[in-house]
C-alpha cells in the first residue's frame, strides 16, 4: 500500500453510507458501524473459515448471497443484511443447524451464555419446523474436558485454536459430510491423546460442545456433608476474572466479594491459593540457588539449568508428551494449589486436630488442566489425595448462581488465616511474567540483600503479551554465602502459550538455551486468559485482567514472597527449612515421560 | 521338529518383510514431507507399500512428517480411498453411478452382502473378498458394472453373483 496510509472503501450497508479500510469485511464493516449479523465459525484474527452460512447477506449485483466474513468490502458495494432473501436464508441456515442438535436448552449447563442460543432467539426462531436423524452423538470424557459431540455445530474454531493458537492439533475435523466429527481421531478418546488439557478449545467453543468436566456436584455433596471439613481456596487469576460472570468490568479485583460469597456457599475454611504462591517462591527459589550452584561452584545435587517453572499442569503435560527427555529442567516444586492442599490436609489438619480422610479440599482455578493435575498419582499424600475436587471460575459462578448469592452486592471480606494471608507478588503470579517477576523479587533479595532494581518492583521487560520476554541482569555485591554469583549475568525468559514454549524448548533441548531461569504458562497470556476462565467478548481482555492483577499488588503492604508472615510461621512450626524433608515428602514432585502420542498410558 | 523351524522361518521372513515396509515408508515420508500439501501424496504412497493405513502407520507418517495425527486421521476417513483396515484380495466394487443404480446395482449389493455374509465396506473372514460402494465407473452404457479385483463385469444380474464369484 502506498504512503503508508490505509486506503478507505466506500459502500453501504442497509442504504447507510459507510467507509471502512480496504480489506475489511463486510461482517467486521458491519460490526464498526452498529449493524448486527449474527456468525457462529467466525473468530477475528484466529478462525475466518465461512462454513455455517449463518452470516450470509444480500449483495446487489452478486449471483447468490455472501458470507460476510470471507467477503472482503469493495468501492461502491450495496449491501442489504435485512432483505427479505437474506432474512429467510440466514434463519433457515439456523433452523436446519438445530434440527441436528438436541436443544436441550432448559438442561444444558451453556443456557443464557450460548451463541446458537443467542442467535436463534435473534433470529427469531420460535419452533423447531425440521427433524430428522442426527450426527453421532459421541460423549467423551476425561479427567479435564468433556466432549459432547451432540451439540457441536462443526464450526471447528477449537481446531484452529488448538493447531494455530496453541501449536497442538490434538483435534480435527474426521470423516465426512453428515458423519463428520470434531476430535481426535480414530476412534481416540482425549485421554488417549497429547490433549495438554489447556482448555482454550472451551473457551473459543460457541456451544456446550466442549467444556469443562464437571466437579460441582461432587463438591456441593461434600459441602453438605456434615462429617467432612470443606476447605476451599482461589488461585490468584480467578478474582480477575469471576466478576465478568456477573457483569462487572474485566479486571476489577472481587477478592473481599469472592472470600464472602465462599464463606456463604458454606465452606468451612476460605483459603487462598496466593498463600501457596508466595510458598512456592520459597520453594521454587531455593531449589533454583541450589541448581545455580551445583552448576556455577560445583555443588552437590541437580545442575541442571535452565530451570523451569511447573506451576502450569497443561505446560507440565505439554512437555511430558513433547520433550520427554528435558524433563530434568522442570522445578520439581508441586503448583500453588497442590503445595496449599498437601498443607492442609498435613499442616494444617493437625491444628485442627483433625483426621486428613475427614477433609475436602476445593481448588477454584482457572484452568481446566488443574483437574487433571488433581489426578495424578504424585498429587497426594499417604493415600490422601491433595486436592479432593477442582472447580473452574465458570464452574464456581454457576454454584454462586445457583445459591442464590448477589455477588455484585456483597460485602467484602478476607480469606481466612493462615493460608489466606498472601503478598502482593502471589497476586501476580496468573499473569505472564507474574511468576518470574515474584521469584526476581525474591532470590535478587536474598543474594544481594538490596530490593530488586525495578521501578515499582515490576521487572518491565518481562512484563505485557509478548510471545517470549527476556531479561538480563547483573548480580554484584552478592551476600557471602552467595559469592559464586558474584558479577554473575542471570539471564531469564518468559513465554505463555505452546508456541513460544515450542520455540524455546528446540533450543533447550538442543542445549543451546542462553537463560537460567525460564517461566511457561500454558494458556497464551497466562493463567488469567486460562481455559476455566470467563469467556469475553472484549478484544483486550487479557489486558484488563493483568492491570488488575498489577493493581492489586501494588495496593499491598506486603509484597514479597519472603515476607508473607503465615509463609514465615510455617517454616517455623512445620517445614523447618526450604528444601527440606517435609517439604520433599509434601511440596515437591516428579514427572512422566508420556511420549507424543501418549504411549505410557495406552499400551 | 520340521513345524517348529517352519514357523520360525515363517515368523522371521515377516518380521523382515515388515522392516523392509516401514523402512520404504520412512523413505517415502522423508522424500514428501518438506512440500506443502504433500500429505494425500504420502498416504497415497504409504497405503500402496503397506496395503491400508492403521493407527501405528498413521503415527509413523505424523512423526515423520510433522503433522498432528488427528489431521492425518482426518485426511484418511474423509475419502472413501483410504483405508484404516485391511483390504481384501479381491474389492468388489459396485457402481452406484446413476445409470448402473437405475439398472439395479442396489440389488447387486444387497445379494453381494447376502451371499458373502458381510455388509458394504466389510472384509470376509478369510480376507478375500470386500464389497466396495464406488461413484460412477465410466462405463454407463454397459450398466450396471462391478469390477472384481481388475477384473470388469457388465449388464450384471443378481442371479450372475455366484457364477462369477466362483471363479475366485
Amino acid at each position: 500500500m502506498s504512503n503508508n496510509k490505509e486506503k478507505m472503501v466506500n459502500l453501504t450497508i442497509n442504504d447507510k453510507q459507510i467507509s471502512v479500510n480496504e480489506g475489511t469485511t463486510i461482517l467486521q464493516a458491519a460490526k464498526e458501524n452498529n449493524i448486527y449479523i449474527p456468525s457462529l465459525c467466525y473468530m477475528e484474527g484466529i478462525h475466518q473459515f465461512g462454513g455455517c452460512r449463518i452470516c450470509m447477506v444480500h449483495v446487489i449485483g452478486a449471483r447468490t448471497l455472501m458470507a460476510s466474513c470471507m467477503v472482503p468490502v469493495a468501492e461502491g458495494m450495496v449491501v442489504y443484511t435485512n432483505s427479505r432473501k437474506a432474512r429467510h436464508a440466514r434463519k433457515l441456515v439456523c433452523e436446519l443447524i438445530l434440527s441436528n442438535h438436541p436443544q436441550d436448552c432448559l438442561s444444558c449447563p451453556r443456557s443464557g451464555g450460548c451463541e446458537l442460543q443467542e442467535i436463534a432467539q435473534k433470529l427469531g426462531i420460535t419452533e423447531a419446523r425440521f427433524k430428522g436423524e442426527r450426527s453421532p452423538a459421541i460423549i467423551d470424557i476425561s479427567p479435564s474436558i468433556t466432549r459432547d459431540l451432540s451439540k457441536c455445530v462443526l464450526c471447528r474454531r477449537c481446531i484452529s485454536v488448538c493447531k494455530r493458537i496453541q501449536n497442538i492439533g490434538a483435534i480435527d475435523a474426521q470423516n465426512r459430510g453428515f458423519h463428520t466429527i470434531i476430535g481426535p481421531g480414530m476412534d481416540q478418546n482425549m485421554e488417549d491423546i497429547n490433549c495438554t488439557y489447556c482448555g482454550q478449545c472451551i473457551n473459543v467453543c460457541p456451544v456446550n460442545a466442549l467444556a469443562e468436566t464437571d466437579a460441582i456436584q461432587k463438591v456441593w455433596q461434600a459441602i453438605h456433608n456434615d462429617d467432612i471439613h470443606v476447605v476451599v481456596q482461589v488461585a490468584p487469576a480467578v478474582r480477575f476474572g469471576i466478576g465478568e460472570e456477573f457483569g462487572l468490568p474485566a479486571g476489577e479485583s472481587t477478592k473481599g466479594k469472592l472470600a464472602s460469597a465462599l464463606k456463604e456457599l458454606l465452606f468451612s475454611d476460605v483459603f487462598d491459593t496466593n498463600f501457596g504462591a508466595d510458598l512456592t517462591i520459597i520453594e521454587e527459589g531455593s531449589e533454583f540457588l541450589a541448581r545455580l550452584e551445583a552448576a556455577l561452584a560445583g555443588g552437590e545435587g541437580n545442575a541442571t539449568l535452565p530451570m523451569i517453572s511447573s506451576c502450569s499442569p497443561g505446560w507440565v503435560k505439554f512437555i511430558e508428551h513433547t520433550y520427554p527427555k528435558q524433563l530434568d529442567h522442570l522445578s520439581t516444586c508441586k503448583s500453588p494449589h497442590m503445595m496449599e492442599g498437601a498443607l492442609i490436609k498435613s499442616y494444617y489438619a493437625q491444628k485442627l486436630g483433625k483426621d486428613p480422610k475427614d477433609i475436602f479440599v476445593v481448588s477454584v482455578m482457572p484452568c481446566t488442566a488443574k483437574k487433571f493435575e488433581a489426578s495424578r498419582p504424585e498429587m497426594q499424600n499417604n493415600g490422601h489425595l491433595h486436592v479432593d475436587a477442582v472447580l473452574t471460575t465458570r464452574e464456581l459462578a454457576r454454584m454462586i448462581r445457583e445459591a442464590g448469592i448477589d455477588f455484585v452486592n456483597l460485602d467484602e471480606s478476607n480469606f481466612h488465616a493462615p493460608m489466606g494471608i498472601s503478598s502482593g507478588a502471589a497476586d501476580i503470579f496468573g499473569v505472564t511474567g507474574g511468576v518470574m517477576e515474584a521469584a526476581l523479587r525474591t532470590l535478587y533479595e536474598l543474594v544481594t540483600g538490596a530490593e530488586l532494581p525495578f521501578e515499582k518492583l515490576h521487572v518491565q521487560p518481562i512484563t505485557g503479551f509478548e510471545q517470549i520476554k527476556e531479561a538480563d541482569f547483573k548480580l554484584e555485591k552478592v551476600l557471602p554465602e552467595y559469592k559464586f554469583l558474584e558479577g554473575v549475568t542471570l539471564k531469564v525468559a518468559v513465554t505463555s502459550g505452546f508456541e513460544g514454549a515450542r520455540k524455546i524448548m528446540e533450543k533447550v533441548a538442543a542445549g543451546e538455551s542462553p537463560y537460567h531461569f525460564i517461566e511457561v504458562m500454558g494458556c497464551p497470556g497466562g493463567c488469567i486468559a486460562g481455559g476455566g476462565q470467563p469467556r469475553s467478548e472484549l478484544r483486550d481482555f487479557s489486558q484488563k485482567r493483568s492491570e488488575g492483577a498489577y493493581s492489586e499488588d501494588e495496593s499491598k503492604k506486603i509484597r514479597k514472597s519472603h515476607e508473607n508472615p503465615a509463609v514465615a510461621r510455617l517454616y517455623e512450626e512445620f517445614l523447618l527449612e526450604p528444601l527440606g524433608s517435609k517439604s520433599h515428602e509434601l511440596l515437591h514432585t516428579h514427572y512422566t515421560e508420556r511420549g507424543e502420542f501418549n504411549e505410557l498410558t495406552r499400551e | 521338529m520340521n513345524d517348529i523351524l517352519e514357523n520360525a522361518r515363517e515368523a522371521y521372513e515377516e518380521e523382515s518383510e515388515e522392516r523392509e515396509r516401514l523402512e520404504h515408508i520412512d523413505k517415502i515420508i522423508a522424500e514428501y514431507k518438506d512440500q506443502t500439501g504433500s500429505l494425500i501424496k504420502i498416504l497415497h504412497a504409504v497405503q500402496n507399500v503397506y496395503g491400508y493405513l492403521p493407527l501405528h502407520i498413521q503415527r509413523r507418517v505424523a512423526k515423520g512428517a510433522g503433522i498432528p495425527l488427528p489431521e492425518i486421521s482426518g485426511v484418511i476417513s474423509f475419502y472413501a480411498f483410504f483405508s484404516t483396515v485391511p483390504r481384501a484380495e479381491y474389492t468388489i466394487k459396485v457402481c452406484m453411478g446413476t445409470a448402473c443404480y437405475v439398472r439395479g446395482s442396489k440389488r447387486i449389493v444387497e445379494r453381494l452382502e447376502e451371499v458373502l455374509g458381510i455388509s458394504a465396506g466389510q472384509l470376509t473372514e478369510d480376507g478375500k473378498f470386500s464389497i466396495e460402494i464406488t461413484r460412477c465407473l465410466g462405463a454407463c452404457g454397459l450398466a450396471p458394472v462391478i469390477m472384481v479385483g481388475e477384473d470388469i463385469y457388465q449388464q450384471v444380474k443378481p442371479d450372475m453373483i455366484h457364477k462369477i464369484l466362483a471363479k475366485y
